[in-house]
C-alpha cells in the first residue's frame, strides 16, 4: 500500500515536471480538436475549446497542491494556536473558543466555504480565504483536547514549578508531543483541502477560467459527457487516483507513528 | 423520564440557544462580508441611484449594524427571510417549494445507505479477516473517501449514457431520482459498513452472546435477535450524524443532476449574486443540520439507558 501511494504521487510529480519542461501550454486553443479523442497529437484527447487535457490536468494538479499546502499550512497554525491557548489555560477561554468553533461545526461539511466563497467572489486568493477561514476548527478542537490532556501531565507540572514560562511551557513541553497526531492530520486535510478546492471550482466558485483547475473540468466534462466521455473520465480517474494515493499515505503514516484518531 | 434526562435535555437546549445564535449572527454578517458595496455587487454597476436606494433601504443596510441584526431576527421569527432580489418573490416561498425534493432525495439516499451498508457491514463483521471482509472493508473505506462530484459523473457516465439505463439530470420520470440518491447513499453506505463491522464484531465477543450460542441457537438467531440488536445503537448515531451532511451534499448533487432542491437553489442565487436567498439558503441548511443532530442525541440517549447523562 505504501508503495501504490507512493508511486501514484511520483507519477504525478513526475509528469508534472515533464509538462513543465516540455511547455506544455494548458491554454493554447486549437479550434480543429474540440472534443477530439485521444490521438498523439493530444495524448489525452482535447477539451471543449480544443485545449489539450493532459497539459491542463498537468497545471490543475499543480495549483491543486499549491492550495492545498497553503490553507493546511494557514490552518494549521492558526488552529493549533487557539487550541493550545484553549487548552492550556482552560476556563473562561476555553468555554468561549469552544462556543466559537461549535458555531462553525454547525455548518455541515463544505456549506460554510460555499458561503464564504459565494460572498467574497470567485478567485485563488478568495478560495484560499474561504478554505483557511473554515478549515481551522478541526485543528483547533484537536489541539485543544489534547493539550487538556497535557497540561497536567507531571513533567508539565514539573517545569511550571521549575518556574517556567508559559511560551517555554507550551511550546517545549506540550507542542513536541502533539507533532505526529498533527503530522497525520495534516496528511488527511492535504486530501480534504484538494477535495474542497475542486468542489467549489467544480460549483464556478473556485480558480477562474481560463486557468485550469480539476473541479472546473470536471464539470465541464459532466456538460460534454453526452459527445465526449472520454473527458470526464480521464479527470474523473486522474482525481481518484490522487486522493486514494493521500489518504493511504494518510493511513500508513498513522500506523508508522502510532497515532489514534477517531474514525 | 429521570431527572437525569431532564438536566441532559435542559443542557443541550441552553447550548443549542448559544450555537443557533451564533449561526444566526454568522449568515447576517454574510451580507457584509462582500468586498466593496453589497448593493453595487448584487445590481451591477449599470442600476440606475434609485433602485440602489430602494434596496439598499430594502436590506436596511442603511441603518447601524446591530439594529440590522434586531430587525433580521424580528422578521426571521415572523418567517419573514427577505425577497429575492433576482425574482422579487419572497424567499419563504422559493425555500417551501425547493426544500421538499432536498428532503426527499435525502432520505431515500439514507434509505440506499441503510440497506447496502448495513447488510454489508454483518457480511464482513462474519467472515471477519477472511478475504471476503477485507475486500469489503477496503472497498468501502476507499469509497466514503470520494467526494459526491467524482461519484456522481462516473455513476451517471457508467448508468446514464453508456448502460442508458437511466435519465441523465432533470426531474422528469420518478427514475430521475436514482442516480443522485446513489450518489449520496453510495458514500454513506460505506461508512456504515465499516461501523455495522466494528460494531457487531465488538458484539460477538460478549458473554451474553457465548451463552445464547451455549443455549443451542441457531446461528441465524444469534446473530440477529441477540447480537444485532446490541450493534444497533451506534449505528443509529452515525446515521444521523449522516442524515445532516446529507443535507449539505445535496449541494454538489443536486446541482450535478439538475435536481431542483435547496442545495440547487444555493448554487443559482451565487451565479446570480442574488445574495438574500444563498444567505437564506445557508441559514436553513445550517440549522436543519443542527435540529436533526440534536434529535439523534436525545433519541440515542433513551434508547441505551446505559449512556450516561454528561
Amino acid at each position: 500500500m505504501k508503495k501504490f501511494a507512493s508511486s501514484i504521487l511520483l507519477f504525478w510529480l513526475v509528469a508534472v515536471m515533464f509538462g513543465r519542461l516540455f511547455q506544455l501550454n494548458p491554454n493554447a486553443i486549437d479550434l480543429n480538436a474540440i472534443l477530439s479523442a485521444p490521438s498523439f497529437t493530444y495524448l489525452l484527447g482535447a477539451d471543449d475549446l480544443g485545449r489539450s487535457i493532459l497539459a491542463r490536468l498537468l497545471r490543475g494538479v499543480e495549483v491543486s497542491f499549491i492550495v492545498a499546502i497553503f490553507v493546511t499550512a494557514i490552518t494549521m497554525l492558526v488552529g493549533v494556536c487557539i487550541g493550545l491557548l484553549a487548552g492550556f489555560y482552560g476556563g473562561k477561554i476555553d468555554r468561549a473558543l469552544m462556543q466559537v468553533t461549535d458555531v462553525f461545526l454547525a455548518f455541515p461539511g463544505i456549506l460554510l466555504a460555499i458561503a464564504f466563497a459565494a460572498v467574497l467572489g470567485p478567485g485563488l486568493v478568495n478560495l484560499m480565504i474561504a478554505l483557511s477561514i473554515t478549515g481551522w476548527v478541526s485543528y483547533a478542537r484537536l489541539t485543544r483536547g489534547q493539550a487538556l490532556g497535557l497540561r497536567n501531565r507531571q513533567h508539565v507540572l514539573a517545569a511550571e514549578s521549575l518556574g517556567a514560562s508559559v511560551p517555554r511551557l507550551i511550546f517545549k513541553h506540550i507542542l513536541p508531543l502533539l507533532t505526529s497526531i498533527l503530522v497525520v492530520e495534516a496528511t488527511y486535510s492535504l486530501a480534504s483541502v484538494m477535495i474542497a478546492e475542486a468542489s467549489l471550482s467544480f460549483l464556478g466558485l473556485g480558480i477562474q477560467a481560463p486557468n485550469a483547475s480539476w473541479g472546473a473540468m470536471l464539470r465541464d466534462g459532466v456538460r460534454y459527457m453526452l459527445i465526449a466521455p472520454h473527458y470526464v473520465l480521464i479527470v474523473g480517474l486522474s482525481l481518484m487516483s490522487l486522493i486514494l494515493a493521500i489518504n493511504l499515505g494518510g493511513d500508513y503514516l498513522r500506523d508508522k507513528l502510532d497515532v489514534r484518531t477517531e474514525q | 423520564m429521570g431527572w437525569q434526562f431532564r438536566v441532559f435535555l435542559i443542557k443541550k437546549l441552553s447550548s443549542l440557544v448559544t450555537v443557533i445564535f451564533g449561526v444566526l449572527l454568522l449568515t447576517f454578517l454574510l451580507i457584509h462580508l462582500i468586498p466593496g458595496d453589497p448593493v453595487e455587487v448584487m445590481l451591477g454597476e449599470s442600476a440606475s441611484t434609485a433602485d440602489r436606494v430602494q434596496l439598499r433601504t430594502d436590506l436596511g443596510l442603511d441603518q447601524p449594524l446591530v439594529q440590522q441584526f434586531g430587525t433580521y431576527l424580528a422578521k426571521l421569527s415572523q418567517g419573514d427571510l427577505g425577497k429575492s432580489i433576482h425574482t422579487k418573490m419572497p424567499i419563504i416561498e422559493m425555500v417551501k417549494t425547493r426544500y421538499p425534493a432536498t428532503v426527499k432525495l435525502a432520505l431515500l439516499s439514507l434509505l440506499i445507505g441503510i440497506a447496502l451498508g448495513v447488510p454489508m457491514g454483518i457480511y464482513a463483521a462474519l467472515k471477519a479477516n477472511h478475504w471476503q471482509d477485507i475486500v469489503v472493508t477496503l472497498v468501502s473505506v476507499r469509497l466514503s473517501a470520494m467526494p459526491a462530484f467524482w461519484l456522481g459523473p462516473m455513476l451517471m457516465l457508467i448508468f446514464a449514457v453508456w448502460l442508458g439505463w437511466l435519465p441523465v439530470s432533470g426531474m422528469d420520470s420518478n427514475a430521475s431520482i436514482i442516480l443522485p440518491a446513489l450518489t449520496l447513499g453510495f458514500g454513506l453506505s460505506a461508512i456504515l459498513t465499516r461501523m455495522t463491522r466494528t460494531s457487531l464484531l465488538e458484539v460477538l465477543n460478549d458473554d451474553y452472546i457465548r451463552t445464547a450460542r451455549a443455549k443451542g441457537l441457531t446461528e441465524q438467531t444469534v446473530i440477529l435477535r441477540h447480537a444485532l440488536r446490541a450493534a444497533l445503537l451506534p449505528i443509529i448515531t452515525i446515521v444521523g450524524l449522516q442524515m445532516g451532511s446529507l443535507l449539505a451534499g445535496t449541494v454538489i448533487t443536486e446541482t450535478i443532476f439538475s435536481w431542483d432542491g435547496i442545495g440547487r437553489l444555493l448554487v443559482e442565487s451565487i451565479e446570480k449574486r442574488d445574495y438574500p436567498v444563498t444567505q437564506a439558503c445557508v441559514l436553513i441548511v445550517a440549522l436543519s443540520y443542527v435540529l436533526v443532530n440534536l434529535v439523534t442525541d436525545v433519541l440515542y440517549r433513551l434508547a441505551d439507558p446505559r449512556v450516561k447523562f454528561a
